[in-house]
This record gives structure tokens, C-alpha cells and sequence, in this order.
């Protein structure tokens, strides 16, 4: 945050009349998948504004919807944006003012959380979370092929929740596994750890847990710990935290595998983006970006060391 | 004598519902882990509670103890971490790191409470103000990140969470502790008293000689001190502070204090009911995630009723008087 300040200040200062600049708006680091988001979104602005002398940066962070809507109403208004990079915090009341921005001509790229209106943005840059739910279900078809018992971590209720918790039911169904439990940890360690240790007192056998997101594992992981049930019960987390990325290098028993969200998806927006004003290549339309499977063998292309999350 | 108990009668009676269905619904409700692992969740906004109490006896109100814990446990975890290299990964650095955690809670309170007496702003705002602060405070101090306790520390630190005395972990030991030390100083102190005497009339009070200023700052230093303690026994737990953490816990101790019977307008306080508050909100929780007889959709909802329901059963055994 005091980097992005900073530089947010600095960008302010040194604007020259004639570039071309592009705003970005995320949601502020209040959970750890932000963090990261905020890591890679002030790293990618501070490599192109070099990169590219022309190119104007506005990166502004809001902790709630309607100061989103807010700040890019601002952006429009004292710094002219070209072009407006955007993680809608929600996607119902962003949609109006990003509609709005998309015709005063401006070019769009919407990340992560589609609009509730098709055709408003250019550029659309995602994760899958279908993919992240299919990909974790498989894995524990495969690692439980003579099934077992498994109690489920949900998110925020949200459609990203839903979405990736459907994929995951649809890819573990036909198999042995059975689901003893989901409840919601709001992609929260403290929720995850008391939820998880409910669990453990209501089931006296769990073979492995999804957590579905990293943080949740972590309160997860320290729950089965007090409970001195580590030999028995595995962990799948999600978004590749640095941690737990770590812990499957090490080969830890308790993280065998961890499934991809990437925070980074941010500098994939803004990097094609940049290009559109750049370079001749064309870049409107979808860019979906696969979830995939970290294992020991592969943990160590998905470890940033620099990154907070 | 009758008509008072009939005051207090609704929380322990809710508490006691509570306990009921939750021994019908699972067998193991009443188990040793399952009752530790309540009573030790529970200790952390019990013992902010504790203090809460004394605030609100006094007429005020704490909004920022929430983030006021998110900050302190960051900072506690920035200077062991610092530390390390010097005093090495041993359990001096933990008490070093406990101090840095009462220092800076005593200090936050300091702040809340001169801003409300010596500046006269509403406690309301001043609060709002400093939540404000705190939260945004953690988030920078990491980085939009997570702050975690250099491995070694964590160790060392780990048992101040997990073990205990005969069975009886250390964060049930302290709530226990601070809520005895409370109920002794609401009752049978001139500071308990002085704070039921601002909080029911602040002028009667500055009239009968009560040294209302400083009474009501040592309130806010006290709950500082408290959300100190309350953060020593919370970092060991998961060993890392983020932005999410304390999220709400200041909602859920001023709940647990009204739920007990303290009066929010101020003027009476009951420490031993802020304990009962708490274990209630505590089970709520607990018994929803045991058992499967309503969607997790709804599990706020639940909460708000029996909330709503404790209170209520109290102000009608008050309406009698």
C-alpha cells in the first residue's frame, strides 16, 4: 500500500500533455488474493510506465463498491482516461458506470468479474472458475480412487463460489466420494480454522478437506493440527498462495497439490491493455486463463517470491 | 432481590436453551474438545468484552476495538520478527512481544480516551475515527498482504494457544482470569461504582467529587490494555495478522455486553453477564457448524433471533420491577 501510494502520487505529479493514459481500478487489499492483486497491479504499472514513456498510469484501490464507482467517475473527470482497466468489486453497481465510461468512447477491459450487461467491454480477462473447481474435483477422483469421506470450505457466498463449487460436485460425481459437510469460510483463516474445527468434533473420519481457497487451508491445516489428526486428513487449497506453494515443493503430506487462481491475471489485463495502444496487435475479445494443477514437480514456476500473497 | 433476578434470569436461560439443543442435536456438543475449543475462541472478544463493559457502565462506547486488535497484532508480530536476529527465536522474544502488545493497546486506549474527555468528541466518532485508522494501519504495515511470525517464534509462542493447565488451555485460564478481576472491580471497587455513577448521570457525578475525566479515560487505557491481552492470546492461534483480522469483534463484544444485561445508555454494568453474552454468541456458532438442520446461508439470521431473543427475555423480566 505505501509503494502504491506513493506511486500513485508520483504518476499524479508527472503526467506530460500529450500521453495516452489508462486507469486502473481494483478492489483494496483486504484479503490475501487482493494483496496480491495489488502487488502485481503496482508492479506491472511501475514496468510499463517505464517501458513505455508515452503511457500514463492512474491506479486507484477501493475498499467498497460505491468508492469504485466513485473513483472512476474521478478518473474520468480530472484525468482523462483512454482507457479503464477494471475488477469490479461487484459486478451489479459497476456495471452502469462502466457502461457509461465505454460510451464516452473509452476503451474498456473488465477482469475477473464480468458485468451483468453483455458487450460493454472491449477486453475481457478472467479466471476460470469452473476450471478451478473441475480441476480440484478430478484431483480427488484420482487421489481417493476407492473414494472416501471429505468436508468442503466454501467462500463468500458469491457467484464465484457457486460457480466453482458446481464444477467441483459435477467432476467428483459417479465416484465414492462423499461430501460430509460444506460450510462457508469466507475465504477467511479465522472463520476457516473455528468452522474446520467444528467439523473435526462432528466427524470422528475425514480423509481430506477442500478449502478452496489458501487462507481458508491455513486455518484449516492449524485446526487438524490441535486435533493431532494430521496423519490421517490431506488439504486442497487454492489460488497458490506462496506458503502453501512452498509446502508442496517441500512435499509436504498434509498439501499435496494446490489449484491456480492467479492474482496476477491483473498484469495480463493491464500488459494487453498497454498493447493496444502500443502496438498494432490486435487485442479485443476474451482472454480466459486455465486453472491449473501446482504438484511438487512443477511447484517451483509458481512461487514469487517477492509477492505478499 | 426477586425482581433483579428476574432481570437476569433471560441470558443464563437462553445460554442454557442453547446448551440443551445443543446436547439433543450432537453427542459430541458436551465433548472435552468440542467445549475447549468454544470456551477458547470465545476468550478473545470475552476479554474485550470485559472492558467493553466498563465503557459502556461509563457511558461510552468502543467502535475501534476490533481494528485496534488487527493493528497491535501486527505490530506485536513486526517487532518479534525484528528481534529474532538479535534476541534469537526463544520465548524471550515472545515476552518481549507481549509487552509491545500491552504497550501499544495501552496506548491506543490512551488515545480513544483523551480525544473523548480532554478533546470532548462523541466516543462514537472519535471510535469511527481510529477503527478507521487501525484498519487502514494493518493493511499498510502488510502491504496489502499477511504479516507472519518468523517460524521459529511461532514455536515458542505456540503453546501460549494451545496448552494449558490440567486440560485447561492458557486463553480460557486468562478469560477466566479477567472476567473474575472484572466482576471483583464492577462490584466492590470505587471504580466500578464511579462508573456506573457517570454512566447514569454525568453531572451527579461530577458533583459528588467523582473524577469523571480521568474515570472514564482509565475505561478506554483499561479495554487498550485488555485488547492487548486479548491479542497476545490471538496470535499464537493461526501466527500471522492481516486485514481480516478482528473484523466485526468490536459488533461482537458490545452484543455480548448488552446481551448480558449492561444497559447501553450506560449506568450498569454486569461483567459476569458479559461472560454469559459471550458464550452464547460463541455457541450460536458453534452448534450451527454441528449441525445440518439449517442452510449456511442463514446462519446470521440465526444469530440475530437468539441475539434479539436474549435480550428480550431480560427486559421483560425488567418490566415487572
Amino acid at each position: 500500500m505505501k509503494k502504491l501510494l506513493t506511486a500513485t502520487a508520483l504518476i499524479t505529479l508527472s503526467t506530460p500533455l500529450m500521453a495516452e493514459t489508462i486507469g486502473v481500478s481494483i478492489p483494496a487489499a483486504t484479503h490475501g488474493w487482493a494483496g496480491g492483486l495489488n502487488y502485481h497491479a503496482q508492479a506491472t504499472v511501475d514496468r510499463l510506465a517505464e517501458q513505455y514513456p508515452d503511457l500514463d498510469f492512474v491506479l486507484t484501490t477501493a475498499s467498497d463498491p460505491s468508492k469504485q464507482v466513485s473513483d472512476i467517475e474521478d478518473m474520468v473527470a480530472t484525468r482523462n482516461i483512454d482507457a479503464l482497466v477494471v475488477l469490479p468489486f461487484e459486478s451489479e453497481p459497476l456495471t452502469p458506470t462502466v457502461k457509461r465510461v465505454a460510451e464516452d468512447g473509452k476503451w474498456v477491459t473488465v477482469v475477473d468479474r464480468g458485468l451483468t450487461e453483455d458487450g460493454i467491454e472491449d477486453l475481457y480477462v478472467a479466471g476460470d472458475n469452473p476450471s478451478f473447481g473441475r480441476v480440484a474435483g478430478e484431483y480427488f477422483v484420482s487421489a481417493l480412487p476407492e473414494g472416501g469421506k471429505i468436508v468442503v470450505l466454501r467462500g463468500i457466498a458469491s457467484t464465484v463460489d457457486n460457480e466453482r463449487v458446481e464444477a467441483f460436485n459435477a467432476a467428483i460425481e459417479g465416484s465414492n466420494i462423499e461430501v460430509l459437510g460444506m460450510e462457508h469460510g469466507n475465504w477467511n483463516r479465522d472463520t476457516s480454522f473455528t468452522v474446520m474445527q467444528d467439523f473435526l468434533s462432528k466427524f470422528p473420519e475425514i480423509d481430506a478437506v477442500w478449502a478452496a481457497d489458501d487462507d481458508m487451508a491455513t486455518g484449516a491445516l492449524e485446526a487438524i493440527s490441535q486435533a493431532g489428526r494430521e496423519d490421517g486428513i490431506w488439504v486442497v487449497g487454492g489460488a497458490g498462495m506462496k506458503e502453501m506453494v512452498a509446502r508442496i515443493r517441500d512435499e509436504d503430506p498434509m498439501v499435496p497439490v494446490n489449484v491456480t487462481y492467479p492474482p496476477a491475471m491483473i498484469a495480463t489485463a493491464i500488459e494487453l491493455t498497454a498493447l493496444r495502444f502500443t502496438s498494432p496487435a490486435p487485442v479485443a475479445g476474451e482472454f480466459i486463463i486455465g486453472s491449473e494443477l501446482i504438484t511438487p514437480e512443477n511447484a517451483e514456476d509458481f512461487y514469487f517470491e517477492d509477492s505478499p500473497f | 432481590m426477586k425482581n433483579i433476578n428476574l432481570h437476569a434470569i433471560g441470558p443464563v436461560a437462553a445460554l442454557v436453551v442453547l446448551i440443551l439443543v445443543g446436547v439433543g442435536l450432537n453427542e459430541n456438543f458436551l465433548s472435552y474438545a468440542n467445549i475447549t475449543n468454544v470456551l477458547a475462541r470465545s476468550a478473545f472478544i470475552g476479554i474485550i468484552a470485559v472492558g467493553m463493559t466498563f465503557v459502556i457502565t461509563a457511558g461510552g462506547l468502543d467502535l475501534s476495538v476490533g481494528s485496534m486488535a488487527a493493528f497491535v497484532a501486527g505490530v506485536m508480530i513486526i517487532a518479534m520478527n525484528y528481534l529474532v536476529p538479535t534476541m534469537g527465536a526463544g520465548f524471550s522474544t515472545v515476552l518481549v512481544g507481549m509487552l509491545v502488545a500491552l504497550a501499544t493497546g495501552l496506548f491506543g486506549g490512551a488515545v480513544n480516551g483523551l480525544l473523548i474527555t480532554r478533546a470532548r468528541i462523541e466516543a462514537f466518532i472519535v471510535t469511527l475515527g481510529t477503527m478507521g485508522i487501525y484498519r487502514s494501519l494493518i493493511t499498510w504495515l502488510a502491504d496489502g498482504g499477511t504479516l507472519s511470525l518468523d517460524s521459529g517464534v511461532r514455536e515458542a509462542y505456540r503453546p501460549v494457544y494451545y496448552d494449558g493447565i490440567l486440560g485447561i488451555t492458557w486463553p480460557i485460564i486468562v478469560f477466566a482470569v479477567v472476567a473474575i478481576l472484572g466482576e471483583i472491580a464492577m462490584r466492590h471497587t470505587a471504580f466500578g461504582r464511579h462508573c456506573a455513577a457517570i454512566g447514569s448521570n454525568e453531572q451527579v457525578a461530577r458533583y459528588s467529587a467523582v473524577d469523571v475525566i480521568r474515570v472514564k479515560t482509565l475505561t478506554y487505557v483499561l479495554l487498550g490494555i485488555l485488547v492487548g491481552v486479548a491479542t497476545i492470546m490471538y496470535v499464537p492461534r493461526l501466527g500471522s495478522a492481516s486485514a481480516s483480522t478482528g473484523v466485526l469483534w468490536e459488533l461482537e463484544a458490545i452484543a455480548s455486553v448488552i446481551i448480558g444485561g449492561t444497559m447501553l445508555k450506560g449506568g450498569f454494568g454486569r461483567v459476569w453477564g458479559t461472560v454469559v453474552g459471550v458464550l452464547i454468541l460463541g455457541l450460536i456458532g458453534n452448534l450451527l457448524n454441528l449441525t445440518d438442520l439449517v442452510s449456511p446461508y442463514l446462519n446470521g439470521a440465526i444469530q440475530g433471533i437468539i441475539i434479539i431473543l436474549a435480550v428480550v427475555l431480560q427486559r421483560e423480566g425488567k418490566a415487572e420491577r
